[in-house]
């Protein structure tokens, strides 16, 4: 039978985790629900953004947070980039499929013949830094990039509830004719969404940075999980995509601590195959 | 006079012969390493040695007289597409020898093609003696037929010598197959040497969150902690106990990522196993005074941040200078003609006499236990091929 220490310490961890699932969610949730365009290459532009922070951090000891005030604007214009070529080439909801994974790889090959195949590792003080609550400890870095999931999750959410260009942005993807005829640009729209999702790989690829060791292939280490957290979260969903992160998180981490370790994977992909079968509209 | 003179004539000529660069059409050697996925840190390590071994030989005369080619492929760190691979580079770029691809899921899955083909299949990171049932098959990562029992024997050995010999383990592995064959063996060892296994958990390959696992561990609270990594999943381990506030007294890293584990701040008196470190004795082993400053320079402008030999690059050099071994005295490139020679005759090289006489052409387990010690690795146990001065350091 665990402790209460170790199930209460599995949650926080689990948790925290989740912050950064959610993290990585947000901006493929964004374009999968309102742009209609399953954004692989999103995972690939997180990874581009944690080695330019520990580029950056390494090579020029510029501070993570003053890294990111440059990568995030920079991965803002690539996303709209992004969007004009998918724009321009008519990339579907299905094509899209194939067009980010090409440009997965490429990223891929890209930063492997920069960084090379070997591991990277940004070392900072405050990588091992912890809170301590009473017995359980509250990983400083886990922390940040879990608060700054939330804040970015709860904005995203209020910019599309509250705006013109959010309403626009949901009406277009529910039916793009009926908005259109409403005078809704959704050209224009789809363009600042692009680079707001972009920019969002770039603050995870901030976090990842500090948290996580880098290798190029770590691009495909976060595929399952994170889609399964989008799929759950609910399309396009932002505060959806949080609680299906801490959702997936928490189950990992409590399954780790109380189960056999190895059976964490199959607690997320079997919520997700049970949430498809008892309500299949949500893709 | 003229005599002599004729003399140092056939000389001159005979040096200049034996000196020439290598011509002909070139001896094709194929493989493939995993230069992409998940296995790629380590494999780049493969990569850096083998092109310095066939820069090497056709700076000299080559293999036979002819200049080497190695026909590298990318197996992207897949068994799968690592079959296919072998497959092409026999029957379609018809290479003359094979060298195999990097870690034992590759390994076995290009095996059974070498197999099909009857070719002479040389490897060097192949964790699972036991299912290695080719018989032209040579491997040079230098487990023995029993890695299971004997590694954790040795370290079980190491750390009974100490002063303060752990009671409690906790056994900790990926389920990369490898790790896990070596990690449960650890546990039987473990058990049957009368220490307590307070935890064993097995966690998946790729595994990304830390924190529940370093949760178990720390309430296991072990004096001493054998983790079955591959690559960096140590690092993450003893950084994800490290925010938990806790640090085992002792750890073990099956198969670390050697450099980045080295380098770590959390860890400080790491253990790991090894067949090769610079210092002595390994030092005056075959190839290694030449191996050792080619490597560092290529590692080094490769951007590799550990540019030391140790049992990665070891274990790859000494698989080339078996092949070599086996042309050279045999003048031959036939499959069953060198691998027939090989079973005969043990090879000097950087990792010692390598013997392929044994179950499954498993030799001696010739694997040491190493220790990071002011950042780097270096031999503890046995004794006698301890670095000057090295001892294994108690928590």
């Amino acid at each position: 039978m665990p402790s209460l220490t170790l199930l209460g310490q599995s949650v926080v961890s689990g948790l925290l985790a989740g912050g950064l699932y959610a993290l990585l969610a947000l901006g493929l949730s964004l374009s999968w629900g309102l742009l209609r365009l399953v954004n692989l290459s999103h995972f690939a532009l997180a990874l581009l953004g944690a080695y330019l922070t520990y580029q950056l951090g390494h090579a020029f000891h510029l501070a993570p947070w003053l890294a990111a005030g440059l990568i995030v604007p920079a991965f803002f214009a690539l996303g709209v980039v992004l969007h004009v070529v998918f724009a321009r080439f008519r990339v579907t909801e299905f094509t899209s499929l194939l067009v980010t994974f090409g440009l997965a790889v490429i990223l891929e090959s890209l930063i492997q013949w920069f960084w090379t195949a070997d591991y990277r590792r940004y070392e900072t003080p405050w990588a091992s830094a912890s809170i301590r609550v009473g017995p359980l400890f509250v990983p400083t870095l886990e922390l940040l990039a879990c608060l700054t999931a939330a804040t970015l999750a709860v904005a995203t959410w209020a910019w599309l509830r509250f705006t013109y260009v959010g309403k626009a942005l949901r009406a277009a993807a529910e039916d793009p004719a009926m908005a259109g005829a409403f005078g809704v640009n959704h050209r224009a729209h789809a363009f600042v969404l692009s680079g707001i999702s972009a920019a969002y790989a770039g603050v995870a690829g901030a976090f990842i940075a500090l948290i996580s060791t880098l290798a190029p292939a770590q691009i495909w280490a976060w595929l399952g999980t994170v889609f399964a957290v989008v799929i759950i979260g609910g399309l396009g969903n932002p505060v959806g995509a949080l609680l299906a992160g801490f959702l997936i998180g928490v189950s990992e981490s409590v399954t780790m601590a109380v189960a056999a370790p190895a059976w964490a994977p199959l607690v997320s992909f079997s919520i997700l195959i049970g949430l498809l079968v008892l309500r299949p509209e949500r893709v | 006079m003229v005599r002599g003179a004729l003399a140092a004539l056939i000389l001159l000529t005979f040096a200049a012969t034996a000196l020439a660069a290598p011509a002909g059409p070139p001896i094709r050697i194929g493989g493939t390493l995993a230069l992409t996925g998940p296995l790629a840190p380590t494999a780049l390590l493969h990569k850096i040695a083998g092109e310095i071994y066939v820069d090497e030989l056709n700076k000299g005369n080559g293999l036979l007289g002819r200049p080497v080619e190695w026909v590298l492929l990318d197996d992207q760190s897949k068994p799968d597409l690592t079959r296919s691979l072998y497959e092409k580079l026999i029957t379609v770029d018809k290479v003359d020898l094979l060298m195999g691809p990097y870690a034992t899921s590759g390994i076995l899955a290009a095996m059974g093609v070498a197999q099909r083909y009857q070719k002479v299949f040389p490897h060097h990171s192949f964790g699972m003696p036991h299912l290695a049932k080719y018989e032209m098959h040579f491997p040079t990562a230098a487990f023995g037929p029993e890695p299971n029992r004997t590694v954790p024997t040795t370290v079980f050995d190491a750390l009974a010598a100490t002063s303060n010999p752990p009671k409690t383990v906790a056994i900790v592995t990926s389920k990369f197959s490898s790790a896990q064959f070596q990690s449960s063996g650890a546990k039987e060892v473990a058990e049957k040497r009368g220490l307590k296994v307070v935890l064993y958990l097995e966690y998946e390959f790729g595994n990304r969150d830390w924190g529940a696992l370093a949760a178990r561990v720390k309430d296991a609270n072990p004096d001493f902690l054998w983790i079955g990594v591959l690559g960096l999943d140590g690092n993450q381990m003893l950084e994800a106990m490290k925010k938990l506030d806790y640090t085992p007294p002792r750890h073990f890293h099956l198969f670390p990522a050697p450099g980045p584990l080295a380098l770590a701040p959390d860890a400080k008196n790491a253990l790991s196993v090894t067949v090769f470190e610079e210092h002595p004795p390994f030092m005056s082993n075959a190839g290694a005074a030449k191996l050792v400053p080619l490597f560092r320079e290529r590692a080094t402008k490769a951007n590799v941040p550990y540019p030391y030999v140790e049992t990665q690059v070891a274990g790859s050099w000494a698989a080339w200078q078996c092949l070599e071994a086996a042309v050279t005295a045999t003048k031959s490139l036939d499959d069953k003609v060198l691998a027939q020679w090989l079973k005969k005759n043990r090879v000097d090289t950087i990792i010692g006499k390598l013997r392929f006489d044994g179950p499954n052409n498993y030799g001696d387990d010739l694997f040491r236990v190493k220790q990071v010690q002011d950042g780097k690795w270096v031999v503890v146990w046995p004794r006698e091929f301890a670095a000057p001065g090295a001892r294994l350091l108690p928590p």
